[in-house]
């Protein structure tokens, strides 16, 4: 049978647990941080160069630059609450049913923690000499 | 001997002499018999002040007593006779044929309520979430004993929320609400407007009850701020505006 993490089961009962307006007012603070943090990560984009912002090379050196890592880390977190949250939203709001909404909540805690796994995975690999 | 005229015959605009008519057509559905809502027109004879509701008691009395039609008072106090005219939810016996600047009128049963036949719905959904959010005053003191006094209301206090208790459950937002549309678990603009009405009331002790009733997944927080709610209803109540003050409590900006 497939065993979840412990922080997982962790964090699904916590969900389960919080109240609408615990998980709205996340969703509010989220939205608002990461406005501000992603205005930070666009200045230092311009500061830096639009153009080669892509490039390999100076990825790899953004994400070895430790402050700026943290700061694209925390972006990728609360856009992953608040996206993920959004979406569960929408799909409560399509259809309705105890096994659906229980499916759609786990379902989007379930996506979230995939994908702020998988966005810090590449940081990790930066700054342990991975890659 | 005399007859004496039936109480039950009612007074129509065909009876008085007519200066203009228009085109009623009306939404016929029965669950039970159609697979889809047809309309079928009449030419009603309208005068400057003929509502909708008399249009279509003339159409009952005069072509087909079979529409299928909810009122009582009609004077805007029964919340019986919503129904969508024109495409807008209003009141039946509360929009004049001459306000609608139409040659033609479209009546059709209220979006979002199960239909029973024509244009009468289902109030079930709208009952219950009424019911859901305690609509009475919650007090420890509730026996009327014979030293009771009465409670007390500043005029400003009575301000918070006397225009809420407006509400007639006419239902009219619940049908022009685009969450209840989708949501079939939406406890709907009616109830919140009525939850805020006695949360704000300086008499009533069972709002942390009440907030903890509506702060669930298909609760307050599926209202997306539409303000169709606030446009339709007849009664001036503004659902909309009830529920942002009642997110004002959730979020700690009011106490
Ligand atoms: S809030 Fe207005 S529209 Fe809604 S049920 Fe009450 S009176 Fe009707
Ligand atoms: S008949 Fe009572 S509100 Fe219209």
């Amino acid at each position: 049978m497939l065993r979840l993490p412990w922080y997982t089961e962790w964090l699904l009962c916590l969900v389960n647990k919080m109240r609408e307006s615990h998980i709205m007012k996340i969703h509010y603070g989220t939205a608002l941080a990461a406005i501000g943090l992603v205005a930070v990560h666009i200045l230092m984009r311009l500061t830096q160069g639009f153009a080669e912002s892509l490039e390999y090379e100076s990825v790899i050196e953004n994400y070895k630059f430790l402050p700026y890592a943290g700061l694209l880390e925390i972006i990728l977190i609360l856009l992953s609450i608040h996206g993920f949250n959004g979406l569960r939203v929408i799909l409560l709001e399509l259809k309705q049913g105890r096994i659906y909404e229980k499916a759609v909540s786990y379902g989007c805690v379930a996506a979230m923690i995939g994908l702020i796994a998988y966005g810090s995975r590449t940081i990790i690999m930066v700054n342990t000499g991975m890659i | 001997m005399a007859q004496t005229p039936s109480i039950a015959e009612e007074k129509t605009s065909s009876a008085v002499s007519s200066s203009k008519s228009i085109t009623l057509r009306i939404a016929r559905f029965n669950p039970q018999k159609d697979s889809d809502t047809s309309f079928m027109e009449f030419k009603v004879p309208v005068e400057k002040w003929t509502t909708v509701l008399e249009a279509i008691l003339d159409v009952k009395k005069h072509f087909d007593h079979s529409v299928a039609v909810r009122y009582s008072c009609r004077q805007a106090t029964c919340g019986s006779c919503g129904m969508v005219i024109n495409g807008k939810p209003r009141l039946a016996c509360f929009t004049k044929i001459s306000e609608l600047n139409s040659d033609t009128v479209t009546v059709e049963p209220m979006h979002n309520f199960p239909i029973i036949r024509d244009l009468a719905v289902r109030f079930d959904r709208l009952f219950n979430s009424h019911h859901k959010v305690k609509p009475y005053l919650i007090r420890d003191d509730t026996d009327v004993s014979s030293d009771t006094k009465e409670i007390l209301q500043s005029p400003e206090e009575l301000e918070q929320f006397i225009q809420f208790s407006n509400c007639i459950k006419c239902g009219l937002c619940n049908s022009a609400c685009p969450t209840m549309a989708t949501d079939s678990s939406f406890v709907g603009p009616q109830a919140l407007a009525q939850a805020y009405r006695y949360v704000a009331d300086s008499r009533d002790k069972g709002k942390d009850n009440r907030l903890k009733i509506i702060d669930e997944s298909h609760g307050i927080w599926r209202c997306h701020f539409a303000g169709s709610c606030s446009q339709v209803c007849p009664k001036g109540v503004d659902p909309a505006m009830g529920i942002q003050l009642l997110r004002g409590y959730m979020l700690g900006f009011r106490s």
